[in-house]
């Protein structure tokens, strides 16, 4: 059996659909790192079958709650001294700060690049955010 | 005390357009009453985009309250061209003058800059965004020619898409009671959703939307007509084949009302015939006239400019 040792520290993402831990890894840009991360892909699960899992030895500052967008049913746990010491699902956030880029061609942030990006929830249910600036309205429903 | 600034129109309340409309109509009524109220006050115009109405008339304005204006006609010669961020080059123009009014081709530039400004700050129009001061001239005008606000059916004719004008006065007179609207426009240039869902729908405002101006026009209060702006489009073919969808003449208006108001913010091209100038109904050049009254009421109004000073 592949076995991945527990962290001391850091994030574990878990109860990620099977097919879906790539693009976590990818939109948090793990590839980057300089720390121990795993992506753990097509774990046996007994609630889900299968699922995919990401460990991070290290703190990430960013609001994961934008993984919502994936599944509300994925789990993070925050450990420290190889213990869970906080678990949540994500929730909604209401609003998203420089993580997306807006595609809109005439937005001043197509221009002005250092203008930090900020979207507003308009729609809980369709996950439609609106653009700060331009006021384009973009569903998440992907990462 | 907290600088105030006009984004949108709707950053105004309707109490607030009204005591605007009342004072650029005593203005209008005994302008050498107004003539010294801004002496000493500077107003930057800061324009990235060519205009000539906009500016001329925030200049004309001003000049007109005994201020005095200084800023630039086009963005090539700002220091926006050697990469200054508009944040940078307002918060720094904001130390210079007392008043400042903007116009940027990009969509949120007006947001940004009124984050930094440490001066009252006035949107000229962002993209295709929002024109709040085109807006204030149009409700001039409405008031005006049919002296109310309430229960009009507006037509809105030409490019629906990228006409902030008309954004911004759809959102403004959806704020009044029993209006409806038709947005006649091809296809291609329909009025945005984020209108349709959250104005519209939101407030139970009738609206429909059509293509055919000639089928329309007997329904309507008020027709505004809009051009197809080529600064607008990234591909010219696009702009050529759309341009002259809608052509506004005598023979179409053969079925209008006898008291219709025609409307269009100018310049225009080719969507008003030249034979409809002469038309009663015709009030785009009194539009372009109230445009100057409006500014000089909003300008005191942000400067906090009592009437009874001047």
């Amino acid at each position: 059996m592949l076995r991945v040792t527990s962290i001391a520290k850091g994030i574990v993402i878990d109860h990620i659909p099977a097919g879906e831990g790539i693009k976590i890894f990818n939109f948090l840009e793990l590839d980057k790192v300089n720390y121990r991360v795993a992506l753990l892909i097509n774990v046996p699960s007994k609630k889900m079958k299968c699922k995919d899992i990401v460990k991070i030895e290290n703190e990430i500052n960013m609001n994961l709650d934008i993984l919502s967008v994936l599944n509300e049913n994925i789990t993070i746990n925050i450990i420290e001294n190889e213990k869970i010491i906080k678990k949540y699902s994500p929730k909604i956030p209401q609003e998203i700060e420089g993580v997306i880029k807006c595609k809109n061609p005439r937005c001043i942030t197509s221009v002005e690049t250092k203008l930090k990006n900020k979207y507003i929830l308009i729609n809980e249910e369709t996950k439609e955010y609106r653009c700060q600036y331009c006021e384009e309205v973009i569903k998440l429903t992907s990462l | 005390m907290k600088v105030r600034h006009l984004i949108d129109s709707c950053d105004l309340t309707v109490k607030e357009v009204e005591e605007l409309i009342k004072l650029a109509n005593k203005i209008m009524d005994n302008p050498n009453k107004y003539n010294t109220c801004c002496k000493n006050k500077i107003l930057a115009t800061l324009f990235f985009e060519p205009s000539t109405r906009t500016r001329l008339s925030f200049e004309a304005a001003m000049h007109r309250l005994g201020g005095s204006v200084l800023g630039f006609a086009d963005g090539a010669s700002s220091s926006g061209a050697k990469g200054e961020s508009v944040s940078d080059t307002v918060k720094t123009v904001s130390c210079y003058t007392d008043i400042i009014a903007m116009r940027h081709p990009k969509e949120g530039s007006a947001f940004v800059a009124a984050e930094v400004s440490n001066v009252p700050f006035i949107n000229g129009g962002d993209g295709g965004h929002y024109h709040p001061t085109q807006t204030l001239t149009d409700l001039l005008t409405i008031y005006n020619v049919k002296n109310k606000f309430e229960d009009f059916v507006i037509g809105f004719c030409g490019d629906l898409k990228f006409g902030r004008t008309v954004h911004s006065l759809v959102k403004a007179m959806a704020r009044y009671k029993n209006i409806s609207f038709i947005f006649i426009s091809p296809v291609e240039l329909v009025i945005p959703d984020y209108l349709k869902k959250d104005v519209l729908e939101k407030n139970n405002i009738k609206y429909y939307e059509s293509t055919n101006l000639e089928k329309e026009i007997s329904k309507l209060d008020i027709l505004y007509m809009t051009r197809v702006q080529k600064e607008r489009f990234f591909n010219e073919s696009d702009y050529i084949r759309l341009k002259d969808t809608y052509i506004l003449n005598q023979e179409k208006l053969k079925n209008a009302k006898e008291d219709l108001c025609i409307m269009h913010p100018l310049p225009r091209v080719n969507e008003i015939s030249r034979e409809v100038d002469s038309d009663s109904r015709a009030a785009y050049f009194k539009q372009a006239k109230y445009g100057v009254y409006i500014r000089m009421a909003l300008i005191m109004k942000l400067l906090e400019i009592e009437e009874k000073v001047c």
